[in-house]
């Protein structure tokens, strides 16, 4: 219930953190909205001897165009991301994700950088940011780097963050016109992680083909994945209802699903299968409504 | 130890604390505000909730020396002026309480509610109310109260 | 004349509230004493093993660290059970544990000190060294020789093998049955979490001997007499305990836990304040745990459909050890209840109460009767997809009549007043019945899975009768106290022995006594919680209060509107028969205007200038009021579910309750109950489960895997009430706390089944979760 003690660092810039972690290394980690390493903390899950505050860093948060991309600062809380009027025009489906994530407190300090960084199996962004071709900016000793984010997910809660990196951004490439997204979860009952959720994003031709689909699972198994066989059965078709379940069969392909209280490793290959589909139509919908 | 100022209830709070010191457990134990109660160890039942900066946030999820130069506002500095708060209103005309531990991170929660969806349906109130946990009301009359207080407070 | 606005029966606003809406309460860990210290429990992190070694070196050299204890130190009584069974095995409970520990979170030593953060250091750096032992954690599976033991003298680990109702006459009812209906039921393991975790603070003062125990209790005298008198073996007068503003009980702060006795010891020992308050992972691991039993269940009907047999085998989980109370939970609590609303001619139940490796199990809302009107409303449905009957038909082809009442049923309870029929007839009309089975109709045609459930329930509260509570095996008496003093200027404080830790008695009570005595709400305060200030008194449990505590309240205020008289009389020179008292005011019969108000008559018994020939001055009055009976509120309880095929979830559509709980004091707070108590029962149905693995380890022990049911889970409720005011006690009261519970639980499950009833599927176990509800769908679509 309390963690064990530690020493606490300000940084007030990102090279502020950056230097600190070097010099610190395995023994700190960094301090953003704190809703995923405080709780593990207090459980002594986790025992940084030190905590590199970096939320108030300036310049880290914020939502804005770039061009033909949406960048989006590490910082930046859920709740932002929830009530973006740039993203719910833009990019609904990460304000929709966003909205599923933990509950109103939790969204008011979690942020978008540390829960990536965190890469919690059952997390809510990385399906979506694997649906969307994100691309990570980090910072390090070595100046910045971009990482695709099909190379960011390694393992349970493992990232291709160096130890001395900071993720400072979050950039997604305009889609490409008619492209659709959304995105559906099941949570747990108790906790309302994902027991698994899926985002689908599908480009849409003018006659109406699936030109491109885009799925990330997330949830079902040690990390967040694009399931590239579900990808593949909708390409190039008519997204009607039997292409759109045949493709959904696919998606529990290639996770290593575990059984839990939750659900057997039948039941949860099934489930994936199930939100996979519901996902693709709810972004197919959303191509009606507009 | 680390050196924190904040304004809780509009007085000016100073004092030393371990870095890991919860923020809950300063305002408890070295403010002396223990209004705000802890129900869990792993941050769902929101009995803890507070606001921080205008935003409802549980205090047992944050360390002291995060809330440093921040504005804060508990359960006992809701009332102004002896005046009750539409949403403390609200629970106790429509009975939005029995044991009372939930109530002030209830309350917060509510406020903030109101504050981004000042007319909201039954089931945005359900859903909004995802962070706090209540084993005592079945939740029917808190969302009975928080529908009062909207009432009254598009009213004003 | 006059008449002020009737209290009893008023939905006014509660008088707890401002406090607790502006962040005032009182609870426990709000207590601070000058010189307090912090106690951290060191647990045992095995469901069964044997302690080999305890270094306690490093812990006591700890920064801030004022003491540390374990078994060897703190030896005092074992923690009492209060409840005993013909030939019941009791084996020692000790507070610190002695040489074994037998579940996951029992504790092993104590650490105090200066800080909260340094108690929790400090017991971090206690070494323990167990040797593991084997485990088993399913009651029935324990009930064996090849089981692991859990104590040498508890062969088969059962502790008690009890049973209620003819066997011979049942075994010959069910040989001449037209129809008989089996169904093994499991009532899973539940955890109450109170949203205020357990905690106490003790303060011993080496100077006077006195023992304040500030503790989360729902029945402070209790733990004083057991506490003071069979564990630390100190002298009653000596202890005072103080539950101020407690946050929820249902149940689970009515007994002695370790911590309790550990911290009043430890105060001892240091002579300073020593305070505890459970993390939520310690409330898991040993708040008392409710249900858990594994039963074989065989109801028989003749060929009209009537029922004329049930045969019940029930194995009741007690945990590790016995809490204060348990052994009443799956024996008198439940196999007297199983006759529920029915005509069931003859009844048998045995109860096998088997130890197993897991955190003790006692009384958590219901207790008992949830597992009994779960057993037999899941056996009407199932009786009613067997015989093709209307599940609501075949409840009302059975309920027992109005004019049968009081009704003598064949499991020992003289049922009090019921009108069965009428309130079924209710929550029909309120959900729609036709319409709904209609709706249903037309949606399986349409690949949509909307199910009914019915709950018609009976419940027995308010306990009990002492004299028959001793026969049954009760430690301890179950009337309740109330003192009624009167103060000069006529102001009234009423000291009750029950404890409201939500249910608002500083309200009602004040409805009460005001009511009856006519004088403003304003003019009477409740106290409750100090066992200084009050006289003993047994505590708030059973939905005992307003029948009990009630009716306490109401002979203390008759005795003293009694006394009142005879002073009135005496200054208006009438004679006493001649004096009407109402509405504050004592009056001659037929000469209104000859009165004396309540205000004089106050102030004359303080006066003592011109009271009766050798009357008394003052104006008190104690009672301690012992019930007759049970009360038997009564109900139904209507679900109405959606089942999402593809994935098993569940959707509430409505939930209607009809509830009859005799006469009320507060409309509102009975609702309040009511709600609350659906809610609960509901997440029996759906979501809840205290799942140990074999190995005894607590799979759901937080907040994260265990799943309280959140506001977006439920809907709001339906309600409404008929009202049998209770011949049973003076108020007419019957007691609402619990209901809703009772009555919800199997409301829900029986929906879901009916949902699923173009499936084929009879039964599935609670928690009624999306993958067992799917794979049942899956498995009758292979058939």
């Amino acid at each position: 219930m309390y963690p064990a003690q530690f020493e606490y660092h300000k940084a007030s810039t990102v090279q502020d953190a950056v230097a600190l972690l070097g010099r610190l290394k395995d023994d700190a980690k960094l301090l953003a909205g704190g809703h995923s390493l405080i709780p593990a903390m207090k459980l002594r899950l986790a025992q940084p001897k030190h905590l590199i505050d970096i939320g108030k860093v300036p310049g880290l948060s914020g939502i804005r165009e770039d061009g033909n991309s949406i960048v989006i600062g590490a910082a930046t809380t859920h709740w932002a991301l929830e009530s973006s009027s740039l993203l719910k025009q833009k990019l609904p489906i990460l304000p929709e994700a966003a909205a599923l994530i933990g509950d109103p407190q939790v969204r008011n300090m979690g942020t978008i950088g540390g829960s990536l960084a965190h890469a919690d199996p059952a997390a809510d962004y990385p399906a979506v940011v694997l649906a969307l071709g994100a691309e990570l900016k980090a910072v390090g000793p070595k100046g910045e780097r971009t990482i695709k984010v099909d190379d960011f997910f390694k393992d349970v809660m493992t990232t291709a963050l160096g130890p001395d990196e900071v993720l400072t951004e979050i950039r997604i490439p305009a889609p490409a016109s008619g492209t659709v997204g959304a995105y559906k979860k099941f949570p747990h009952p108790a906790s309302r992680f994902a027991v698994v959720g899926v985002a689908a994003v599908v480009t849409l031709d003018a006659k109406g083909a699936c030109q491109k689909a885009s799925i990330g699972i997330t949830g079902a198994g040690p990390k967040a994945t694009r399931a590239k066989g579900v990808e593949a059965a909708l390409q190039g078709k008519t997204l009607d209802a039997s292409t759109i379940q045949a493709a959904s069969e696919k998606a529990a392909d290639g996770i290593d699903i575990q059984a839990d209280l939750q659900g057997s490793v039948e039941y949860k290959r099934h489930i994936t299968k199930v939100y996979a589909k519901r996902a693709i139509e709810a972004a197919l919908a959303r191509a009606k409504k507009s | 130890m680390s050196k924190i100022r904040m304004t809780i209830n509009g007085v000016s709070q100073s004092h030393e604390v371990e870095p890991r010191l919860l923020l809950v457990h300063y305002l408890r134990e070295l403010v002396g505000l223990t209004g705000t109660h802890i129900g869990c160890d792993t941050s769902q039942c929101g009995a803890c909730t507070i606001m921080m900066n205008g935003m409802a946030v549980k205090s047992c999820t944050l360390l002291a020396v995060q809330a440093d130069g921040a504005e804060l506002t508990t359960i006992e500095g809701l009332a102004r002026n002896g005046q009750l708060h539409p949403v403390q209103e609200g629970f106790w005309e429509k009975h939005g309480l029995q044991c009372g531990y939930c109530t002030p991170g209830m309350i917060l929660s509510a406020v903030q509610i109101l504050q981004r969806y000042p007319k909201p349906s039954e089931a945005e109130i359900r859903h909004q109310l995802e962070g706090n946990l209540c084993r005592c009301t079945g939740y029917h009359n808190i969302v009975k109260a928080i529908q009062y207080a909207a009432d009254k407070m598009a009213q004003k | 004349m006059a008449t002020a606005t009737k209290l009893f029966g008023a939905s006014i606003k509660r008088r707890e509230d401002p406090r607790l809406i502006t962040g005032k309460g009182n609870y426990v860990d709000d207590v601070k004493l000058p010189g307090m210290t912090y106690a951290s429990f060191i647990r045992s992190p095995h469901a069964h093993a044997r302690i080999k070694r305890i270094n306690t070196a490093k812990a006591k050299s700890a920064p801030g660290i004022v003491a540390v204890y374990t078994g060897e130190e703190v030896k005092t009584g074992p923690l009492p059970c209060g409840w005993l069974l013909p030939g019941i095995k009791i084996p020692p409970r000790p507070v610190l544990a002695q040489g074994k520990v037998r579940y996951v979170g029992e504790p092993v030593a104590i650490v105090i000190a200066e800080s909260l953060y340094a108690a929790k250091d400090g017991a971090d750096r206690v070494e323990v060294e167990y040797e593991p032992l084997p485990a088993i954690v399913n009651c029935e599976k324990a009930h064996a020789k090849s089981a692991p033991q859990l104590f040498d003298d508890v062969p088969e680990n059962q502790s008690f093998d009890w049973s209620i109702g003819d066997k011979a006459k049942t075994d010959e009812a069910f040989k001449s049955a037209a129809t008989v209906v089996r169904q093994r039921l499991v009532n899973q393991r539940l955890i109450p979490n109170a949203i205020e975790p357990r905690a106490c603070m003790a303060s011993y003062q080496p100077a006077t001997g006195d023992l304040t125990l500030w503790v989360t209790s729902q029945n402070p005298h209790v733990h004083r007499l057991l506490i003071a008198a069979f564990v630390l073996g100190m002298p009653e007068h000596k202890m005072r305990v103080i539950a101020p503003d407690v946050g929820g009980g249902f149940g689970s702060k009515i007994f002695v836990y370790n911590e309790e006795v550990a911290v009043s010891w430890a105060s001892k020992a240091l002579g300073r304040p020593v305070k505890w308050t459970a993390e939520r992972r310690e409330s898991f691991m040993t708040d008392a745990h409710g249900r858990d039993h594994i039963t074989d269940a065989e109801m028989a009907f003749d060929q009209g459909g009537k029922i004329i047999g049930l045969r019940v085998k029930t194995h009741a989980n007690l945990g590790a050890y016995l809490s204060t109370f348990a052994p009443l939970v799956p024996s008198f609590l439940y196999g007297p209840l199983l006759s529920g609303v029915y005509t069931i001619p003859t009844i048998h139940c045995q109860v096998w109460g088997v130890l197993t490796n897991t955190a003790p199990v006692d009384a958590y809302r219901g207790a008992g009767r949830p597992e009994a009107t779960y057993l037999l409303e899941r056996m009407m449905d199932l009786a009613a997809k067997t015989l093709k009957v209307d599940p609501a038909e075949l409840r009302r082809n059975n309920l027992i009549p109005a004019d049968k009442f009081p009704y003598q049923t064949p499991v020992a309870f003289v049922y009090d007043s019921g009108n069965y029929t009428v309130a079924l007839d209710r929550a029909l009309e309120l959900v729609g019945y036709k319409q709904v089975r209609d709706e249903q109709e037309r949606g399986r045609k349409s690949g949509r899975y909307i199910g009914v459930g019915i709950s018609t329930y009976l419940e027995a509260c308010g306990p009990a009768p002492s004299q028959v509570a001793g026969q049954l095996g009760a430690q301890a008496g179950l009337w309740e106290s109330a003192g009624v003093r009167v103060h000069p200027t006529g102001m009234v404080t009423v000291f009750t022995g029950s404890h409201s830790h939500g249910q608002g008695h500083e309200t009602t009570f004040a409805q009460l006594a005001a009511d009856e005595l006519g004088i403003p709400y304003e003019h009477v305060e409740i106290v409750h919680g100090d066992t200084a200030a009050i006289p003993f008194g047994m505590g708030s449990y059973g939905s005992r209060s307003a029948c009990v505590g009630g009716s306490a309240i109401h002979t203390s205020v008759q005795k003293i509107i009694e006394k009142g008289k005879k002073i009135a009389a005496h200054l208006l020179e009438a004679a006493e028969g001649d004096i009407n008292f109402s509405d504050g005011k004592f009056s001659v019969k037929g000469s209104p205007d000859k009165a004396k108000a309540w205000g004089e008559v106050c102030l004359m018994a303080y006066l003592a200038h011109n009271l009766p020939q050798g009357m008394e001055p003052g104006l008190e009055a104690t009672s301690f009021y012992d019930p007759v009976n049970f009360t038997f509120p009564f109900g139904a309880h209507i679900a109405v579910v959606e089942i999402d095929p593809e994935t098993g979830h569940v959707k509430i559509l409505r939930y209607v309750a009809v509830d009859d709980v005799g006469k009320m004091i507060n409309p509102m707070i009975v609702d309040g109950m009511v709600h609350g108590g659906i809610a609960q029962g509901v997440a029996q149905a759906l979501w809840e489960w205290g799942a140990y693995d074999d190995n005894g380890q607590l799979l759901t022990g937080t907040m994260m895997e265990y799943s309280l049911p959140k506001a977006d889970q439920l809907p709001s409720y339906e309600t409404d009430r008929t009202v049998t005011p209770s011949p049973v006690n003076p108020l007419g009261v019957k007691g609402a706390g619990e209901t809703g519970t009772i009555a919800s639980t199997p409301a829900i499950a029986n929906a879901v089944i009916d949902a699923l009833q173009p499936f084929g599927v009879t039964h599935i176990d609670m928690p009624l979760t999306p993958e067992k509800i799917w794979k049942a769908i899956a498995a009758s679509k292979k058939n």
